[in-house]
């Protein structure tokens, strides 16, 4: 299985980097107003569901399983069950994305305004940025699931691993930083 | 010059160095204001001279990119451009145009919208021009071969048409005014521009150094990936202080901090080109520019713009010295050179010469490239005090306005320089050296 050189088309290794950049920016943005606002930011931090992060992190890094098994399966010429398994791990995007929009109106019914709180208009934008992509990611594995060859899937999955990585290095900090 | 139509660009690039010229020209009589204020202040006010300063440039950068276009097309798709008379037609119109709106400016005739200040039968009349141009080359790239460069070159120049229509768009709400204000002039100049540029300056590592098609269009795929990733919502950075809510400091602050990658990837790209580069090209002169052009636009774009990018800096610096350093090295770096780069490599060809007065060429080049980065240092000292002075102390404007006039003097000094420097590039560029050319072997030219 060992290959040369990064798989899949060196564009999609563009984004993906420019992608990290932006996210780990945030990141640092947000321990930076952590610093300095560490009253509100530990307050507020009790307001966010670690249970629910844990869980939508579950989510991603299966899908992500079931994305890199899809893979192998197109590099074997496996396509049918290639298409099952990317079909399979884009529901789990899609059950992600329905746990974030809980745990929004969560907030929300709680009072919780995005704006006029750095650390929730922080939290609103990473969280948001990231779950546009993981809704990004799930479409481009419906999209490539129609037709999976090797081509199609691989720069497809690794998308698809950032967004998992990201939420990786998100919920830490965000949901477990001690509060 | 492989094809006919090619000399379409001619016209272009005349007319783009006749408002060059006069845009250096009000350029150095607002340099003279700021050190004498009262100069000319009933017959051709501040607000008049900048007005035409800065349309005058924007409208012959425009022309530059259409010379360009019509230039480096027919080449890409190996035909001929679709209709050379449309082409005539579009720069009447344009001059025209753009004539009115000076001697209109003149006797204050305008929309008073920065930038936007033309009357809203101009900007019209921009609107078909830019819809002849776009059907012109559209067809000619329908019709011929299709090229990464010619592509990208096409989504940059339809960019460029589809955004100026908000310019039409003029709300009551001051907010959303300025907001639609930034969908013309940023995201021209910090994305659909840079399309333009790097496609132009991807045609012509092509044509100088003799690199790969492959290996080029790469790199091109790479810079535009990068300039609208970071550009579209880099737009961010102007909305700090508008009225837009608070969450645009972030999205403007981390998108536009990255805006410099796209312009770090154009030095990267015309350097490694040139060096992987098996050519000798006879026109120096044009390489020059070219990687002057990146170097610059690196410096003035992104090193200039990432600055003051930043929300809790710019809150200082908005609207000081700081910006109008900026904007003067990021306009000549990218766009300015870019222009004067495609202009110095085109003339030999359409004007059937080899290449001649290298020396003189580059001469200029030192000549505007010193005074800009010289006027660029000071505006920034100049900036920096400001911003201390009224910013952090409070004082008043004009207060701060006369503390910095040893600054102004030795932009105004740089000023003359860049102007020379600008006569000198038209001479060399237009008026051929005659000598030269009689010593050229017929059967040796045209080289191409």
């Amino acid at each position: 299985m060992a290959k040369k050189g990064l798989p899949g088309n060196s564009l999609i290794w563009i984004l993906i980097v420019s992608e990290v950049l932006v996210f780990a920016l945030g990141l640092v943005a947000f321990l930076v107003m952590r610093l300095l606002h560490l009253r509100e930011f530990q307050a507020a931090s009790h307001l966010l569901h670690a249970g629910a992060g844990t869980l939508s992190m579950a989510l991603l890094l299966t899908s992500g399983y079931l994305a890199a098994i899809a893979q192998s399966n197109s590099q074997q010429g496996g396509q049918s069950r290639s298409r099952l398994l990317l079909i399979l791990a884009a529901l789990l995007g899609v059950l992600f994305l329905a746990l974030k929009a809980m745990e929004y109106s969560d907030l929300w019914n709680r009072g919780v305004a995005f704006e006029g709180s750095q650390f929730f208009t922080l939290y609103a934008l990473i969280t948001g940025f990231h779950a546009a992509h993981v809704a990004f990611g799930t479409g481009l594995l419906l999209v490539v699931s129609l037709r999976p060859t090797l081509e199609h899937v691989e720069p497809s999955v690794a998308f698809w691993h950032m967004v998992d990585l990201v939420w990786v290095l998100v919920f830490p900090v965000l949901y477990l930083v001690p509060r | 010059m492989k094809y006919q139509s090619q000399k379409v660009a001619l016209a272009y690039f005349a007319c783009a160095m006749i408002l060059f010229a006069a845009q250096v020209t009000f350029g150095l009589v607002l340099g003279y204001i700021y050190v004498a204020p009262n100069f000319l202040s009933e017959l051709l006010p501040f607000n008049i001279a900048r007005m035409i300063h800065t349309n005058a440039l924007v409208v012959w950068l425009l022309l530059g990119f259409f010379g360009a276009s019509y230039y480096l097309i027919p080449e890409e798709t190996e035909r001929e451009l679709h209709s050379p008379k449309l082409a005539y037609i579009q720069l009447v119109l344009l001059m025209v145009g753009a004539s009115a709106a000076v001697i209109g400016y003149l006797f204050r005739i305008h929309e008073g919208r920065e930038f936007l200040e033309q009357p809203l039968w101009v900007k019209l009349g921009i609107v078909v021009a830019a819809l002849i141009f776009l059907y012109n080359v559209t067809m000619t790239v329908l019709q011929g071969r299709k090229t990464v460069i010619t592509n990208v070159l096409l989504l940059g120049l339809w960019g460029i048409a589809l955004f100026f229509l908000f310019s039409l768009y003029n709300p009551a709400n001051l907010t959303v005014d300025k907001m639609y204000w930034w969908y013309v002039v940023h995201i021209w100049v910090e994305g659909v521009w840079e399309l333009v540029m790097a496609s132009v300056l991807a045609f012509m590592m092509l044509k100088l150094t003799g690199v790969d098609r492959e290996v080029v269009e790469k790199w091109l795929y790479v810079i535009v990936a990068l300039a609208l990733f970071t550009g579209l919502l880099g737009t961010g950075h102007h909305y700090y202080w508008i009225g837009t809510p608070g969450y645009w400091q972030w999205i403007g602050s981390i998108f536009s901090a990255l805006e410099i990658l796209p312009f770090f990837a154009m030095v990267m790209f015309t350097f490694v080109m040139v060096w992987k580069g098996r050519r000798e090209h006879p026109n120096k002169a044009a390489l020059l520019w070219a990687l002057g052009c990146s170097v610059l636009a690196f410096f003035g774009a992104g090193v200039w713009g990432f600055m003051h990018t930043l929300a809790p800096m710019n809150y200082y610096t908005h609207g000081t010295q700081v910006t109008a350093a900026h904007g003067h090295l990021a306009f000549f770096g990218a766009y300015v050179s870019m222009n004067l780069a495609i202009i110095t490599y085109a003339m030999p060809y359409l004007l059937g010469r080899r290449p001649y007065n290298q020396v003189l060429n580059m001469a200029s080049f030192w000549l505007m490239a010193s005074g800009m980065s010289f006027m660029t240092f000071t505006l920034t000292f100049a900036g920096v005090v400001q911003t201390h002075l009224q910013r952090v102390l409070g004082q008043g404007f004009m207060d701060v306005q006369d503390q910095l006039s040893l600054f102004y003097w030795m932009r105004l000094g740089s000023g003359v320089v860049v102007v020379l420097g600008a006569l000198l590039f038209i001479y060399a560029t237009f008026v051929p050296r005659r000598e030269v050319i009689e010593t050229v072997n017929p059967a040796a030219a045209p080289a191409e």
